[in-house]
């Protein structure tokens, strides 16, 4: 029993009152962090191979469910990198069904033929979410870095055919905003619930790829247009969510809802944060849950209370009659272009470092970067980082 | 919220189904029912969530009124509340009425 992870022990038992009446409800479970694809936007840690040799085990992840479902949480998302890289995962899904939660799968489908997407869906499975690099082989393929594009049409139809909820997903930046019609009328034809047109954040390797697939301002503006017609001339066929990156607004994004409040993420070696990309911010503990259970973790852990309600907060947040509306935008952001992670978003146009955005949208647009090459997502190329710095 | 169009009035001999693409469950830790669907959550009221409750076995709308009554004796505006909330459901999708 020494692998399992943390349940009430004598030494966990003295919790202290609990700081926080939100609940956990949306888990995240980022199952590996391998992956067959390399996009180089992905948002997985630098350093993400060193995870590999520790990632949790199944009871481990059947542990973490069931403390967490304790906690009150409903929407479980099966992440990664690629989660079906897991070969227990029609049992993940199994237990997650068992305890009640909502399962999504958050995919590039490569790792899965119809036959175990058939097995998928019966083991409980309630939603696929399958990643698009483009509209088209050549650029799907040249952005996700592998061969894919044929196989993720044949298991979008696999998907529906298994009448499964399906929503696509296209990750959009410089390289292929240019698509956004095409993509739309695909997902149509193709039959998806729901159409998320993502353009990418900087976080990871994206924040590495920054400047070579930032898009510029006038590609955003026509890809907005070209939705909203879109919507127009099929109004109540099928949602399309699209999000401008925040970096072309003067407002921040209410980071995962209020850090804290709403979600919980379990990296592949067990490590408990509030959001995916937190473990960039230097200088807060992160909990382990083979160390400690869900229970500690969300209620008194040092980096779940870190930014919690707004005594955290600098100027201009503090006084801004906003602060509830977006609680001062990303923390991860702010640690990575700022250097502190209780700065005001420099996204949002009060922040004095609103600067720094400018300059990059600036800088990102300079001819002389064509030059420059992509940086994938693959070991290779984690470990040439890693000796770089 | 309601769709803005001209609905058809509804009857209540007319049949109501969930959608199938949410799921509805009682949810302990926030003692309330709730719908879920694609990265969703939808938090039901008491009244939302026992009309609900009763759209999962293909009834039609006056044997929901009707068990609603013997659960609710005393609730006065019961028919005209569950043909107003099932327009709106029916508008938002999360229900079929055949």
């Amino acid at each position: 029993m020494t692998n399992l992870i943390a349940r009430e022990t004598a030494t966990n038992s003295s919790q202290g009152a609990p700081l926080t009446s939100a609940k956990p409800l949306w888990l995240l479970a980022e199952l590996s962090y391998a992956c067959p694809l390399q996009c180089p936007y992905c948002s997985n840690p630098l350093n993400y191979p060193k995870a590999r040799a520790n990632e949790l085990s199944t009871e481990q992840w059947f542990e973490v469910f069931a403390q967490a479902r304790a906690l009150g949480a409903v929407q479980l998302g099966l992440s990664g990198g690629e989660p079906l890289v897991r070969q227990d995962l029609e049992q993940l899904i199994g237990e997650a069904r068992r305890l009640g939660y909502y399962t999504n799968l958050i995919t590039s489908t490569l790792g899965a033929n119809p036959e175990r997407l058939s097995r998928l869906k019966d083991a409980g499975l309630d939603h696929i979410q399958i990643s698009y690099q483009g509209s088209d082989e050549v650029i799907n393929d040249r952005y996700a870095g592998t061969r894919s594009f044929k196989h993720k049409i044949m298991m979008t139809k696999a998907a529906k055919q298994l009448q499964l909820p399906m929503v696509m997903n296209f990750v959009l930046h410089r390289g292929n905003i240019h698509q956004l019609n095409d993509m739309l009328n695909m997902a149509l034809e193709l039959g998806a619930d729901y159409v998320e047109l993502a353009n990418i954040q900087y976080y990871g390797w994206g924040l590495k790829n920054r400047d070579l697939l930032m898009p510029s301002r006038e590609q955003l503006i026509t890809a907005e247009q070209s939705c909203n017609e879109f919507r127009q001339r099929h109004a109540g066929k099928m949602d399309v969510l699209f999000v401008i990156p925040d970096y072309f607004e003067d407002r921040p994004k209410p980071c995962c809802n209020g850090w804290g409040t709403t979600f919980m993420t379990i990296t592949p070696d067990g490590k408990a944060l509030p959001c995916h990309a937190a473990g960039e911010i230097k200088g807060l503990e992160i909990p382990d849950v083979r160390a400690r259970n869900l229970e500690w973790i969300w209620q008194q852990s040092s980096i779940f209370n870190a930014f919690r309600g707004d005594q955290w907060m600098q100027e201009p947040c503090r006084s801004c009659p906003e602060k509830e509306t977006d609680f001062g935008g990303c923390r991860c952001q702010a640690f990575q272009l700022t250097g502190d992670a209780s700065n005001t978003d420099p996204v949002c146009d009060k922040s004095p470092q609103r600067g720094l955005i400018d300059e990059a949208i600036k800088t990102s647009q300079q001819p002389k970067l064509a030059a420059q090459e992509l940086i994938f997502r693959n070991p290779g190329s984690a470990k040439k980082l890693l000796l770089e710095n | 919220m309601m769709a803005a169009q001209m609905n058809n009035p509804i009857e209540t001999k007319q049949v109501v189904r969930l959608n199938k693409k949410y799921r509805f469950q009682w949810e302990p830790t926030q003692e309330c029912y709730v719908l879920l669907y694609p990265e969703g959550m939808i938090q039901l009221n008491q009244a939302a969530g026992e009309i609900l409750q009763r759209c999962q076995n293909s009834l039609s709308i006056q044997e929901i009124i009707s068990d609603l009554k013997k659960a609710f004796p005393d609730a006065d505006t019961l028919a005209d509340d569950v043909l107003e909330f099932l327009a709106e459901a029916s508008a938002a999708g999360w229900v079929e009425l055949d």
